[in-house]
């Protein structure tokens, strides 16, 4: 496993009292292998994976272990492995660049920190990297500055500054969804294509389901900071095994869905400074019983490599009762 | 902005379009902004050229031609020791640029990175560095000065720390709040996941962006340590007699005042014209590097 995440939890500490964001999620990808994360805003998976790279601000207090390559992950570790190792892309491609440097400085830089290349060196080195996430002409490209570029074409910039040093795991919390639909699948594509080239571990950080169709090729479905179900991609659209997910599929609109009404699930996401006792879904799911609400379900494997945290799984019979 | 695929080849331009080049272009677009330049580099000119462009050694007094009126032999005409009044105004230029000059650079040198320190970590370090930058605000910058020249001692040297180390505090605070505004842009965070360690997100990536209004508040700061230069000469903290300064020129032409006008108008010309001069290229400055004023 190139990550390799076990029991997490994050608190953070407000003027209202203590917020525990992620709650013992364990997550794990391979080299190679595309892991999305899922879920609403606020489930907890931007925190996780910032917690994975040590970006949280200091006020975050973080439990569990987090390690990459088998070796745990230390403070000092994260700090010397970030943008090496380990790298991360960002959801705002147009405000993520410095605006006072050219795109090939930037990503020269990369080279410059982790490989100690001096500036001429790691300058060919941007430019070729810039070559490789298919930017046209990126010699003269690399000599321009960020806003002569488009959102995609900077959102490839900031892909060849993260992939510049050959990362064994990159996380990239929500890389498209700043840009236009055609963009987001040029992206995505040249992602996928650099990943298989080069070996690196992806977690995809995403709210968008036909993205994780697409593109992952395991998922683990977040809540209100937990995973509640954990299945490789194809299994978990063809037999999702919590309702929350069953919700989620239920919310992504079909094409040939007709003119009905887009699903949606009933309530709100729990206040994370109380949580419900129990099962963290219970106030809104359709198949609540008795011990949703008094114990929460812990994840159990329905099948290998398919978990779910439901007390009610496996679904099928509830699913064909209502 | 639609990026259909392929993505067009021909938007950008293919001049290397760097930020200070745009500057450049829409600073020379104004008109007075280029008039103040002028007239710096000029004065510049003249202090660095001060041997070869005066007329007479400075310093040489002459009792056959005391208080001489302007004419083609003294064109500013002379003072109360018979001292060629232009010459002591080209090399007055000397002290009066050095001052403004160099106390601003160092003001810089002191207030920036202590500012950046303050923005960037926050805290504690934060909340220290700023009171005591405000409380040096709270007195007048003149006042500070004075206090300062005072207690070191007067001479030239000591009144350029005096007045770089009352200039430095509008640097802290300049820079902090660059540093704060910086600090909270995703460039920055990204720069961090790059794995830049503190001091090179200081110094390699915030501070290369908050240039320009640094540059805007430095011309201003050159004009207000020329002033304070000259001021600190006029009550005799500054550059001592007899060497030439416009500070204590404009001191001792107090005395003949209706008499011998010229000895406090060319001094005090030159006073006016580059703390002018000098303002006018800030205010140039600050519409050619901030973008937002562009349209006007």
């Amino acid at each position: 496993m190139v990550l390799a995440i076990d029991d997490l939890t994050v608190d953070f500490t407000t003027d209202r009292g203590t917020l525990r964001a992620v709650d013992g999620v364990s997550l794990a990808v391979a080299s190679g292998r595309t892991l999305a994360v899922v879920g609403e805003s606020g489930s907890g998976k931007s925190v996780t994976a910032l917690a994975a790279v040590g970006l949280l601000p200091g006020s975050a207090r973080i439990g569990g272990r987090i390690a990459l390559d088998g070796e745990p992950l230390t403070p000092d570790r994260q700090r010397a492995l970030r943008g090496g190792a380990m790298a991360m892309i960002f959801q705002e491609p147009m405000t993520s660049l410095n605006p006072a440097f050219t795109a090939g400085e930037q990503v020269a830089e990369a080279l410059r920190i982790h490989r100690g290349l001096p500036p001429r060196a790691a300058f060919e080195a941007g430019v070729a990297m810039l070559d490789r996430v298919r930017i046209p002409d990126a010699e003269r490209r690399a000599r321009q500055y960020p806003h002569q570029f488009s959102g995609g074409m900077r959102q490839r910039v900031m892909i060849a500054i993260a992939l510049a040093c050959a990362p064994r795991l990159l996380l990239a919390d929500e890389p498209t969804t700043a840009l236009d639909v055609t963009v987001q699948a040029q992206i995505l594509a040249l992602l996928d294509t650099l990943k298989r080239e080069t070996g690196t571990a992806v977690v995809l950080i995403t709210h968008d389901l036909g993205v994780v169709a697409d593109h992952a090729d395991d998922v683990a479905v977040m809540y209100a900071g937990r995973v509640v179900e954990r299945a490789p991609a194809a299994r978990l659209f063809a037999q999702p095994e919590h309702p929350y997910t069953v919700g989620l599929l239920g919310a992504v609109p079909k094409l040939a869905g007709g003119a009905g009404r887009l699903a949606s699930i009933a309530g709100t996401v729990p206040d994370m400074r109380s949580p419900p006792r129990g099962c963290r879904f219970a106030p809104r799911c359709p198949f609540v019983i008795a011990r949703c609400v008094a114990e929460a379900p812990p994840l159990m494997e329905m099948a290998p490599g398919h978990a779910s945290a439901c007390w009610r799984a496996p679904l099928s019979q509830v699913l064909e009762a209502a | 902005m639609n990026a259909i695929p392929p993505e067009p080849l021909a938007t950008a331009p293919a001049v290397r379009q760097s930020p200070m080049r745009l500057a450049l272009r829409r600073f020379l677009r104004h008109r007075l902004a280029v008039a103040g330049l002028v007239i710096v580099v000029l004065f510049v000119l003249g202090a660095a050229l001060a041997p070869l462009i005066a007329t007479a050694d400075p310093n040489a007094t002459s009792w056959s031609a005391i208080r001489r009126e302007p004419s083609a032999t003294y064109f500013f005409g002379t003072d109360e020791n018979g001292r060629d009044v232009f010459s002591r105004v080209i090399w007055g230029a000397r002290a009066s640029l050095a001052a403004g000059f160099l106390s601003v650079a160092v003001a810089l040198f002191i207030g920036v990175p202590i500012g950046l320190l303050a923005g960037l970590a926050g805290g504690w370090v934060d909340a220290l560095i700023s009171r005591i930058a405000d409380a040096m605000l709270s007195v007048p910058f003149l006042i500070l000065a004075i206090a300062l020249a005072a207690f070191l001692g007067p001479a030239l040297e000591n009144a350029m720390i005096a007045i770089a180390i009352s200039a430095s505090p509008v640097f802290v605070r300049l820079s902090r709040g660059m540093a704060l505004e910086a600090n909270a842009t995703d460039w920055v965070e990204a720069a961090r996941a790059l794995g830049n360690p503190p001091w090179r997100l200081g110094l390699l990536h915030v501070l290369p962006n908050i240039i320009p209004p640094l540059l805007v508040q430095a011309t201003l700061s050159i004009a207000e340590a020329i002033i304070a230069e000259a001021s600190l000469s006029f009550l005799g903290l500054g550059q001592q007699p007899p060497a030439p300064s416009w500070g204590s020129m404009l001191n001792s032409a107090q005395r003949f005042l209706t008499q011998a006008p010229w000895l406090a108008i060319f001094p005090g010309l030159a006073i006016f014209l580059v703390v002018l001069a000098f303002n006018l290229v800030g205010d140039g400055l600050r519409d050619a590097l901030d973008p937002r004023s562009e349209k006007r």
